[in-house]
Parts: structure tokens; sequence; C-alpha cells
């Protein structure tokens, strides 16, 4: 007979594991990506597959040779990344810039604090953010999207077609004050399909929600947070809205428009980054979504979500020493 | 305009320099210059070993009490504890310099493992879990508890067996790995010209016969040693032998008696040979 | 249907057994009993070497407090009293006696016949309950008188019997349940009148309809005692778990059960209080279960104490070649054991094996503040945070942070999707806190 094992109970272990939470979030990713190739064609696929090769790559590249430890790429966690990075890029973006966020994102935002489970900000916004401010005018330049309705017309539509977001539409036509471009907005069926112009990933709410529920199904993430990121954004709005309608948008264009549904349900659940009791994460997404309201009404971008993330991020410790899970007999 | 700045952030500036003034005035903490000095004088690794929370505890220790008795920095030896004395204006003792020894043969280690241990990589954890991968319920663990307390690079952990190896050089005395060890395996014993020493290398209190089986060179409690020392520097207590380290001169007798090899002396040169006349009783026999 | 309000998960249930009858273990050629059959300290044997005993004869007797006596499960002459390793490799003192035939006590009622009146007084059935040695058997040995000696000022309101074998494998309970259920009913009706009380919950999971069924039936003619069906979560036999589950009432932090007037005891225990008081038979036996996926078969046995983890094998044809662990209790909360040379004790509900692939703790991964042992605690602490202190040397935030209230079940660890060694590095700190605090005490 062998040897016998020793160790201290329990002696039998759940089927979870890093790797199968990973992995699930890949796949609740897959349905975003398959809308990004309808509106946006080949070049999502060159986007998508640039940024997740090299976020690998990079981690590979600095694991085996910087850190000399066994690699962890095949975990999952830097296809997520690259996934995420890729999906908050417009598809137009030039691939040696999407490779550049891919770096920052992977060796900035995550190994230089050790890697997985180390990183206080999201690794896929650090990137995200980075191009944004180092390459505004490439970053904020959208291609329109196909219209997978009329095939005709997306045979027509080059690439040299550009057409702004709703949500830069809102803000120039606050800034100018002159409320009629928003004639032009997208309806919500619109938004809701995804046909607008935006990055990779954001356009189509109902692939995200897609994804949103097969994480909820699998308990990758609980509802606590995109709940009230959503909710909290849409009430703030909402109340914005209902003191002047003229000067601020209706609320259901927010929860629409740009990264915010992405955000909510994909980047703010990052389970690294976001705190770890309930009602912590409550806390967490209502201040999400204040503050990608605050920020898009009267930030100097037009879109605030990436921002909204990192800052609570960045109060996540605070969080969780503030709020602690409900105690027995408590 | 200018004016108006500068008399404002003057007044701010000022009133909060008198406000710290204040409150440092205050709340000042007198503190005897001595706690600082003694501070300076000791090696800052901050290890315990004097059983205070830090270096700077046992410097407001001595302070406080006004004098070293029971406080003494063992990793600083005799020359802290000079300076010491210096700065408390006493008088110096010298003590004998202590090393760490492991008192384990860990011959075990050559033999198979009876069992596999899995889980947290923590000595102390696994013997409250039970007896060990060696089988024997009193000697090493080896899963490196006096490593990671060790604050001077002094033990360093065989590659093979993960048994732990004192560096005599390094080896300050603080005793936190005697503190650390589960099993109290590890003893301060005096450093000795040369690093030379005699020591009992087991610490298994079972019975002989079962002592023996579990290993090859445990301390089997018989009692030859003790009577052949001619210093009465070994006494048996719990079929295990202890030797004296201040009785002991170090004549090895005990060496050569013991018939598990559990005595061991190290770091002395090899014995002169005394070969020819081995061969000649062998020849005989 | 009821249950406790925070965390709990579900293992994989792999209740194997449930379907194989007690069976009566044979008797091999010597058993060896230690001293310390129980929880706290070891008892003093009152027999010496060579003399001649018979079953059920007071072996070695209980002096200290927190102690209980021990009897001699089988006849023969005393061997030796020596010192033993036992199922962990430690050396401790143990009554060695040679079997030679069956020969019992004259006092121990041995008809089957089920004697239902309770005759003894309160006090007579406690003092009955210490002399014939019961100790608590759903895992933690605790002498059963103990818990019956109120201290003043507190009053028992309820008895709670934990029948709910949380644990995935063990079935022992189960069956005690289906083939003695009039006596663990006749069990309970002593324990409530040792206890003073009217009203006694047993509580059951919903996965064993059976002994739910059959419980109720035979407690239609027991005014007072109730059945309670739980929903299936473990750790629902950790008493305070079970007093919230069927009384809905907390226990606090450091406090016992009988603070909130409740008294939880085993449903095993009941059984076996039931033989102390009624058929005046001492603990010397138990039910233990012999189960693992990679047997042939699946056996619950009546076993006397003091028989080798290797005569069972014996007695069972071997061990399957990939045999990876052994573990006395069940696989959440169990002991894992080494020397199979070791007797069993009062306590040993099951002999579990557990193959290779169950056996193996998977690679440790960073952590990845998923939170999941936070949702699967059931006394709502942090293990993630326990961890981190615990690993940077800070056990005293640990203790702040309410690491003594840690119930060591396990969800956590059995979570946890990095593999940490959540709950080894949790009773680590316990353990270096304890002697911390020990040390204090004797300054």
């Amino acid at each position: 007979m062998k040897l016998l094992n020793v160790s201290g109970s329990p002696h039998v272990h759940g089927d979870l594991s890093v790797k199968r939470i990973m992995w699930d979030v890949n796949i609740a990713l897959i349905p975003i990506f398959i809308v990004s190739l309808i509106f946006f064609g080949l070049d999502a696929l060159f986007v998508s597959l640039v940024s997740v090769f090299c976020c690998v790559l990079f981690q590979w590249i600095i694991e085996k040779f910087l850190l000399k430890k066994p690699t962890s790429i095949s975990d999952g966690s830097a296809v997520i990344t690259g996934l995420l990075l890729a999906f908050n890029v417009p598809s137009n973006l030039p691939l040696w810039i999407v490779a550049i966020g891919a770096f920052v994102a992977i060796a900035v935002g995550k190994m230089t604090f050790g890697g997985l489970g180390k990183n206080p900000f999201n690794p896929a916004l650090v990137g995200r953010v980075f191009l944004l401010i180092s390459f505004p005018v490439q970053m904020t330049t959208w291609p329109k999207a196909n219209n997978i309705f009329d095939l005709a017309q997306t045979a027509a539509t080059t690439d040299a077609t550009t057409g702004a977001t709703p949500l830069a539409l809102i803000k120039e036509a606050v800034k100018a004050g002159d409320m009629s471009v928003l004639q032009n907005l997208p309806d919500y069926w619109t938004m809701l399909i995804g046909q607008h112009g935006g990055s990779l990933g954001e356009v189509s709410a109902i692939a995200i929600l897609i994804g949103g529920i097969y994480l909820l199904c699998r308990k990758v993430i609980s509802w606590h947070i995109p709940v009230s990121f959503i909710l909290s954004a849409f009430v703030f709005a909402g109340i914005l809205h209902w003191i002047a309608p003229a000067s601020y948008i209706a609320p259901m264009y927010h929860v629409l428009s740009g990264g915010l549904l992405l955000g909510a349900v994909f980047m703010a659940t990052d389970m690294v980054t976001s705190p770890m009791s309930k009602s912590g994460q409550i806390v967490f997404g209502i201040g999400c979504g204040l503050l990608t309201i605050i920020i898009r009404t009267w930030g100097a971008y037009p879109e605030g979500v990436s921002f909204a993330i990192l800052l609570m991020n960045a109060v996540t410790p605070l969080i969780n020493k503030g709020f602690k899970p409900k105690r027995f007999a408590k | 305009m200018i004016l108006a700045a500068v008399i404002v952030l003057g007044s701010i500036g000022a009133l909060f320099g008198l406000l710290l003034y204040v409150i440092a005035q205050k709340f000042k903490v007198i503190e005897d210059p001595k706690i600082d000095e003694i501070s300076e004088v000791l090696p800052g690794a901050n290890c315990g070993g004097c059983g205070k929370a830090g270096c700077r505890a046992l410097a407001e220790a001595i302070v406080k009490q006004g004098n070293t008795e029971g406080l003494k920095c063992p990793a600083g030896g005799n020359e802290v504890a000079a300076k010491i004395a210096k700065i408390m204006g006493l008088e110096a003792k010298e003590e004998e310099p202590v090393v760490a020894v492991i008192r384990c043969s860990i011959a075990c280690s050559a033999n198979e493992p009876k069992s596999h241990y899995q889980g947290m990589k923590s000595c102390a954890f696994a013997h409250s879990l039970y007896v060990g991968e060696s089988g024997c319920g009193y000697g090493c663990i080896g899963l490196g508890d006096c490593y990671n307390a060790c604050q001077f690079d002094a033990i360093t952990l065989d590659p093979k067996t993960g048994f732990p190896i004192v560096n005599d050089d390094k080896c300050v005395g603080c005793g936190a790995c005697v503190q650390a060890c589960p099993r109290k395996v590890i003893e301060l014993r005096n450093k000795g010209i040369k690093n030379r020493r005699v020591y009992v290398s087991c610490v298994n209190k079972e019975k002989g016969g079962v002592a023996r089986k579990t290993c090859s060179n445990a301390c089997i409690g018989c009692g030859k040693c003790a009577k052949a020392c001619p210093f009465d520097a070994i006494v048996i207590e719990n079929n295990l032998a202890y030797i004296d380290y201040k009785k002991c001169k170090m004549c090895r007798k005990c060496v050569a008696e013991c018939p598990t090899g559990a005595i061991v002396a190290v770091n002395f040169p090899p014995k002169p040979q005394a070969q020819p006349t081995d061969t000649n009783e062998n020849n005989d026999k | 249907m009821k249950t406790f309000p925070l965390g709990g998960i579900h293992p994989e249930e792999n209740k194997l057994s449930t379907a194989a009858t007690i069976e009566e273990f044979p008797l091999p050629k010597q058993v060896t009993i230690f001293l310390n059959q129980h929880l706290g300290a070891p008892a003093t044997p009152v027999v010496e070497k060579g003399e001649k005993v018979k079953i059920g004869q007071l072996i070695a007797k209980a002096e200290a407090f927190v102690c209980a006596n021990i009897h001699s499960p089988v006849s023969g002459s005393v061997n030796k009293i020596d010192s033993v390793k036992d199922m962990f490799g430690i050396y401790k003192n143990a009554i060695i006696i040679d079997v030679e035939g069956d020969e019992w006590v004259d006092t121990v009622d041995l008809t089957p016949t089920i004697v239902k009146d309770i005759k003894l007084s309160k006090t007579e059935i406690i003092d009955k309950i210490k002399e014939m040695g019961v100790v608590g058997l759903g895992g933690a040995t605790f002498p059963t008188h103990i818990k019956y000696m109120i201290p003043e000022g507190k009053k028992a309101e309820y008895l709670i019997i934990n029948a709910v074998e949380c644990e995935p494998y063990l079935t022992s309970d189960h069956r005690v349940m289906l083939e003695h259920t009039e006596e663990i009913m006749i069990g309970v009706s002593i324990l409530r009148k040792a206890l003073g009380v009217e009203k006694a919950y047993i509580g059951i999971e919903n996965n064993k309809p059976e002994c739910i069924a059959a419980m109720t039936n035979m407690a239609t003619q027991y005014a007072g005692i109730v059945v309670e069906p739980l929903k299936v979560k473990y750790p629902q036999g950790a008493e305070k778990q079970l007093i919230k589950a069927i009384t809905g009432r907390n226990v606090p932090s450091g406090k016992l059960p009988i603070d909130v007037g409740c008294v939880v005891n085993n449903v095993g225990t009941a059984l076996a209080v039931y033989d102390a008081v009624q058929k005046n038979k001492p603990l010397i036996e138990n039910i233990m279960t012999v189960t693992g996926k990679a047997l042939a078969q699946q056996h619950n046995y009546k076993i006397r104490i003091g028989i080798s983890y290797n005569d069972i094998i014996e007695h069972i044809g071997g061990l399957p070649d990939d045999t990876a662990k052994i573990i006395s209790g069940g696989p959440m909360m169990g002991k894992a054991i080494v020397n199979l040379e070791a007797p069993t004790t009062k306590g040993a509900s099951s002999m579990l094996v557990i193959t290779e692939k169950e056996a193996i703790r998977a690679e440790e991964k960073e952590c990845i503040r998923c939170g999941k042992c936070m949702e699967a605690c059931p006394m709502g602490l942090e293990p993630y945070l326990f961890s981190a202190l615990i690993n940077n040397g800070n056990i005293q935030d640990a203790i702040g942070e309410k690491l003594m209230d840690c119930i060591e079940c396990g969800c956590c660890m059995f979570t946890c999707p990095a593999n940490k060694p959540l709950l080894d590095e949790i009773r680590f700190a316990k353990n270096k806190f304890r002697q911390t605090m020990m040390q204090q005490q004797k300054k």
C-alpha cells in the first residue's frame, strides 16, 4: 500500500477553481464578441486578437523571464484582460496602440503588483484609461456600426465613415447649448441591439445582459454590484433630468449608452478589485453609478465609467474595512 | 493683491505654527534619553530573542528597571551588553556566547517517510495534527518554522530533506528558533572553543526499545554515557540523556560509549589515528 | 422548511452505506483501550496487569471534572497497561486486554425487550449517565453528564437532538434512527427528565425522508417530542447553527447553548443513554460507518471500542489499492489517521477510505478575493482576511476580527477556488493564541 496522506480537515474540496471562474467570464464575453464582429466586421476581430495575444504574451514573458516562476497564463485571466481591453476601444484603433494598451494593462496594471489577486485596479481599465489619455484622437474616433438590416448599405460603407457616440453628441450639445443635435440620437431599440457608434463591446446592451445572466447563473458574480451601479446611475440621472429636462438627458440614455452596462456587469464586478461583503458591494456600485453620471455630466470627458470604476477600486480596501459581513448572532 | 495673499497666507501659516507649538508642548512626552542611546547600540533586528516585542521595547524595559537583571540582548552578546552597561552606568557581566543546536540526528530523513503530509507549511500546525512524516513524535518535523523565525539567516534548510542546518558563525543565539520550534528540538548551548561541542542529538523521551524502533540514532536512555562521564555532566531523565555544557570538559568519552550514536561531537579535528594498534586488534580477532 | 440563515455549503452527499443494516463486528483477539477516550483528562486505571475482567466492568475511573469512566468492552485478562501509539502516532496510555470468552457483568440487562418505564429520578439519571461513561457521540466526545449539570442561574428550556448527520458519507445516525427508533425516543425522554424540560426537538435533514417518517410516527406516542425536518445544508449539525435553525435563537460569541436555554445532544448519545439508564449497559460500543468510494461493500457496524483499524480492514477484506487517506469521522471535520494499528475510541463514528483522486489537495494559488469563503462561512466571518493576517504573523488582529468564533466547519476551505489552506491557517492561529493565553495565565 502507498503512504497515507495526512492533512487537516476538510478532506474534500468543491469543484470551484480560479480557472473555472476565469473561463466562465471568458464564455460570458462570447456574445459581446459575436455582436462586435457583426457590427464592426474584421476590424473587431483584429483588435480583439491582438489585444488578447499581447496580454497573454506579456504575462508569459514577465512571469517567465522577470519573475522566474511557473506561468499562470492557463488560468485565463490574461485572456479576460485582453478581451475587456479590446471591448473598450474603437474598432478602427491602430493595432500598435492596442498592443501598447495591452502592455500597460498587464505589465503596469497587473504584474507590478504581483499578478492576479494583488492588483488594486482593474487591469483592462488601467490600459484603457492610459490609451484614452495618451491617444485621445484615436480613442474617440468611432466607426459607424454596420447596418445589419441593410446589407447593401453595409457593403457601401467603408472604414472611413466615422461618427460620434451618443454620449459625445450629448456632450457637444450641452456645451454648445444647442439641444437640436439630440434629434440625431439613436432610439432605445437601436441602442439595445447595439447598432450605433462606440467601442467594440459596449454597443449592444442585449449581448452584455446575456453574458451577465450567464455569470449570475454560474454564481461568478452576484447581483449586488451591477444592480446598484445601474440603479444609482439611473436614479441620479433621473433626478437631474427631472429638475432640468432641457440640459440633462433622459436617464435611460445614460444606462444604455457608453460603457455603463459593460462596466457594471463585467468590470466593476471584477472580484479582485471589488469589495468582499455584500453591503460593501452595494456601496461600491452606488459609488460607481454616481461618479459615472457626475463625470459624464460635468467632467471633461463624455464617458466616465472607466474613471468611476478605477476611483472606486481605489477605495475598495477602505470599503472592506468599513463594511463587514453580517456576523452570526448579531 | 499680492499683499493680500501674503498677509492671508502668512497669518494662516503663523496660526498653524502657533497651534503646532501649543500642541507639541501640551502633549510632550518626556522620555529618558537613555532609551534612545540603548536603542542605538542594540542590533535593531527586532528578533524577539530577549522576550520583548522589539529592540526599543527592550531598551525601555532596561531603563524602566534601572538595571539589566534578567534583561539582555542575546543577539548582541557581550559587546552590546558592555555598551548598555556603560550607558546605564553599571558593570558589565561577561557571559559565554551561545548558539542554537538542533538536537535531532535527523537519521529518519535517510529512512522512508511514514506518511505524506499535505497542507499549511508549518511545523506547529503539523505537530497539532499528528506525529509527522518521520513517525517520531519528538524529533524535527522539517517544515521550517525555525527557518522562518531566524532573523539572521543563520538557519538553512537542507534542500533534499527540508531539515534545518545552523550556521554557527551567523547564529547570534537569540533563541527565536527555540521559541518557534513546537517540539523544542532546538536548544541554546555554549558556543565552545572553536565551535567545538558535545551534545545528545536526540530529544526522544520514549522508552529505549520504542525509541530505537522509531529512529536508529535515538537516545535510548541506557545510561552508559552517564557512567562513563568523569565529570558528572550527564543526567538521564525520562529515558533521555542530557549533557550539562557547564560541567562538560569535552573529553568525548561518552561519544565513544553511546551505542546508538546519539551523542555527537562537532567541529573536533579528526582523532589521531591509532591505525597500527587497531589493525592488530582486528587481526587478533 | 427551516435551516440556519448565514452561509453553508452543499457538498456531494455520497451517503453510500444508507442501505447497509447494522452488523455486529466480531471480537478480535486483543483490544486496546485508551485512557483518553473522551474530551478532557484521562481516566485512572483501576485494574492491574493479569486481572480478569468481564464485559462492562469498570476498568478506568474518572477522577477529574471533565472525564468519563471507561468499561471493558470484552471479557478476558489485562495483558498490560502501557503507552501505545494512537491513530495519529502519538504515544498515550492504554489498557490492553486479551479476549477470552464472552462473559458480561451481572448487572447488565441483556434481554432484547424494550424498557419503557423511566424509574430513576432526575439526579439518579445524571449519576447513571456519569457512571456508565456516556460521552457525546457526535464527534466531540464531551462527557454527557456535565452538560446536564446546569449551572446556577441558568435554565434549560429545550432539549435538541442532533440527528441531521450533515457530514457527507456518514450513515450511522441514519441506521440507528431506522433500527432503534423506539429506544431513541425513550433515550430522549430520559434526557428530558434529566434536564427537567418538556419540549424536545429532533432535527433531521430532509435527505433522510425514511428516518423523518419513522421518527415522526414514533414521536406521536411521546408527547413533547417534535421531529423537525430541516433543509439540507452543511454545517447544520454544528451546535450554534442547529439551535438557530430549530429555535431561531442566537448563541452569542463565546457563550454556550445553555445560555439561551438549550442543550444539544447527538441522536447516538440518546441511544447510549437509553442503554445506560434502562439496560444498565455502559458505553462500550458504538455504531461505525465503514465506507468509501473505492470499497466494494459499505458497512455499518456495531463495534466495541478498542478494536484496531487493522482488524476492521482485515474484516472488510483489505483496502483498495488506490487508498490515499483514511479518515476517522466525516470528510468535512474528521481527522486523517496514520497509524492503523491504533484502536477505535468511543467517538469513532466512521472509518472513511478516501481514494487518491479525492485526497490530493490541489495546488495553492493566489487569493483572488472572490469572497466565496465569506459567503460560505456560517458564522459570518472573513476567512480570507484571517489568512492574510495570519500569514503576516498578525494573529492579534485576526483575534480582533473574531477568529475565535470560528467553528472549524471547513466551509471556507471547501469553497476556496484558489485552494488556500484557510482552515489550516485558522487552526494554527487559534492554537498559537491559546498557547500565548496559557503562558500569560501562568505568569
